[in-house]
């Protein structure tokens, strides 16, 4: 069977059937997956999902993959969570998280990027595969490589957090550090791409790596009863994921899979670098690039390869782009942790607090369903937080040293008037 | 003065091959238009219709964005490297 897919540029429109390649060679714009939709409502069948296991793959037919392929792993199929402490203390009834703090194999949603990516590695014959990466889809990019027995080589800003070169390293894949900021190590693999048969997964193999995101949206769905929410909050880096989100909402709208309905896509940045959500309230025809300066280093993209896109989508939908500071972001981290039990990382924190805002500002309503996308894992970002929470002194074993302790706990408790 | 261009794979068919192309300029604009006066074919691909640098097209001198720099009024100085970068790069070798 023909592919029901190919590459389209998106903006001259003209095709380039299935090939390594991320922009259009007449125009120079970027080229994404465009399916066959007639095609795909052949093959694409609801009630094949219940005999599917729930991850990722069970929506296969939506996805980019060559003929005959098998999942190799188990990426995606994360909870999504009825959020009633944090609906609550944000004054909204219906409130959920889609948490890919869980996603396996590498706790962020990058795991269901380079799940598609790699099929497409593996289809155009790459041996090597990398990226550039602010961390968590190095991660990725690094554990399923392992798994599926790619060589891998990661590019990465210099200053990047530990665990998340640690949780790089481990898995074998090799790692080039690069003194400068994420644009910097972009820039620089746009050129690596242009010299070796590497298969990049965000460069020359971006439009089957983008694909991978509408699964987050798919899931939604799915966890909703097929059903659409009032509004999604997302957070945005590059400015791939909401507008994927986005794709696979109107894809099952075209497939009959969900009832049509309005939904609002909300863009969530740090101030420290906001080029998507300055360009959204300033109401500007292109964004401007931003030097990033920021503890939410995953989403530290100055310069945005998705950005005018993604600022298409919010504006098209109705929905708004709003950032949040630092101290905010770390007060969201605790309020998502300590509401839900959810450690999302600075990302999360990022999207929860802008959250926060969107609703306080009445652009989310009290009684509309929301959707917020948690994308990676506090485990990965402890630095950011860890000034927080400072060791309380060591006690004795015994129970009168106990007894102590909390005649203390309560003596101080009194002295700053929680008693 | 006398800069550098470097010519992403994807453009040097319009660029009879040249990976590089020297010439003297005093501002990126005044290089990008002695670069697209000597390859016409490429004009249209660095500027839109409204005369503007490509959305999808970043230029660089040297190592900066020229978004940073005050855009392509930027001047130029003797030995600078002026690199053109689609913004979403890569798979133009064949």
């Amino acid at each position: 069977m023909p592919d029901h897919y190919q590459l389209r540029c998106r903006e001259c429109g003209k095709f380039w059937g299935n090939t390594p390649k991320s922009f259009c060679e007449e125009c120079f714009s970027p080229l994404e997956v465009a399916f066959d939709y007639d095609a795909l409502k052949k093959i694409a069948r609801k009630e094949n999902l219940s005999s599917r296991p729930f991850s990722m793959w069970r929506y296969s037919e939506f996805l980019p993959l060559p003929e005959g392929f098998t999942p190799p792993n188990s990426v995606g199929g994360t909870p999504l969570v009825r959020a009633r402490h944090l609906a609550k203390q944000l004054g909204v009834q219906t409130l959920y998280v889609k948490n890919d703090a869980v996603c396996f194999p590498s706790l962020s949603f990058k795991d269901r990027v380079v799940a598609t990516a790699l099929a497409a590695a593996r289809r155009f014959e790459f041996k090597t595969v990398g990226c550039s990466s602010t961390g968590n889809l190095a991660n990725a990019v690094a554990a399923q490589s392992a798994q599926q027995g790619f060589d891998a080589c990661v590019f990465i800003p210099a200053d990047l957090e530990p665990a998340k070169i640690l949780n790089t390293a481990v898995y074998g894949a090799r790692i080039v550090r690069i003194n400068g900021n994420y644009d910097h190590v972009n820039r620089l693999c746009a050129q690596i791409a242009d010299r070796f048969q590497w298969g990049l997964v965000n460069v020359n193999l971006r439009p089957y790596y983008a694909e991978g995101s509408k699964t987050h949206g798919f899931e939604i769905a799915e966890q909703l009863g097929w059903t659409l929410p009032d509004n999604v909050v997302v957070p945005m880096a590059g400015g791939s994921l909401i507008t994927k989100i986005a794709k696979a909402f109107r894809e099952l709208v075209l497939l009959g899979w969900v009832k049509e309905k309005p939904v609002k896509f909300f863009g969530a940045q740090a101030t420290g670098c906001s080029p998507i959500s300055d360009g959204v309230k300033r109401n500007l025809a292109r964004f401007e690039p931003q030097k990033p300066q920021t503890i939410a280093r995953s989403l530290a993209i100055g310069n945005p390869a998705d950005g005018p896109f993604a600022m298409k989508e919010i504006r098209e939908s109705g929905g708004w782009a709003e950032d949040v500071s630092d101290p905010e972001i770390v007060d969201a981290i605790q309020l998502l942790a300590e509401t839900e039990g959810i450690f999302g990382e600075t990302a999360a924190g990022v999207t929860v607090g802008v959250t926060q805002k969107l609703i306080q500002a009445g652009r989310i309503g009290p009684n509309e369903t929301a959707v917020v996308c948690v994308t990676g894992n506090g485990l990965k970002t402890t630095d950011a937080i860890v000034s927080e929470y400072p060791l309380t002194e060591a006690i004795a074993p015994r129970l009168d040293a106990f007894e102590a302790y909390l005649d203390a706990q309560l003596a101080t408790s009194a002295a700053v008037g929680r008693v | 003065m006398s800069v550098t261009i470097e010519i992403p794979t994807a453009f040097r068919r319009f660029t009879d091959g040249t990976p590089k192309y020297s010439c003297s300029a005093t501002t990126i604009a005044e290089a990008l238009n002695v670069l697209t006066t000597q390859f016409p074919g490429l004009g249209k691909h660095v500027r839109d219709d409204q005369g503007q640098i490509r959305q999808f097209l970043n230029v660089y001198l040297n190592e900066e964005d020229i978004r940073f720099l005050g855009g392509e009024s930027c001047s130029l100085k003797d030995g600078d490297r002026v690199l053109l970068v689609p913004s979403i790069a890569g798979g133009s070798h064949s």
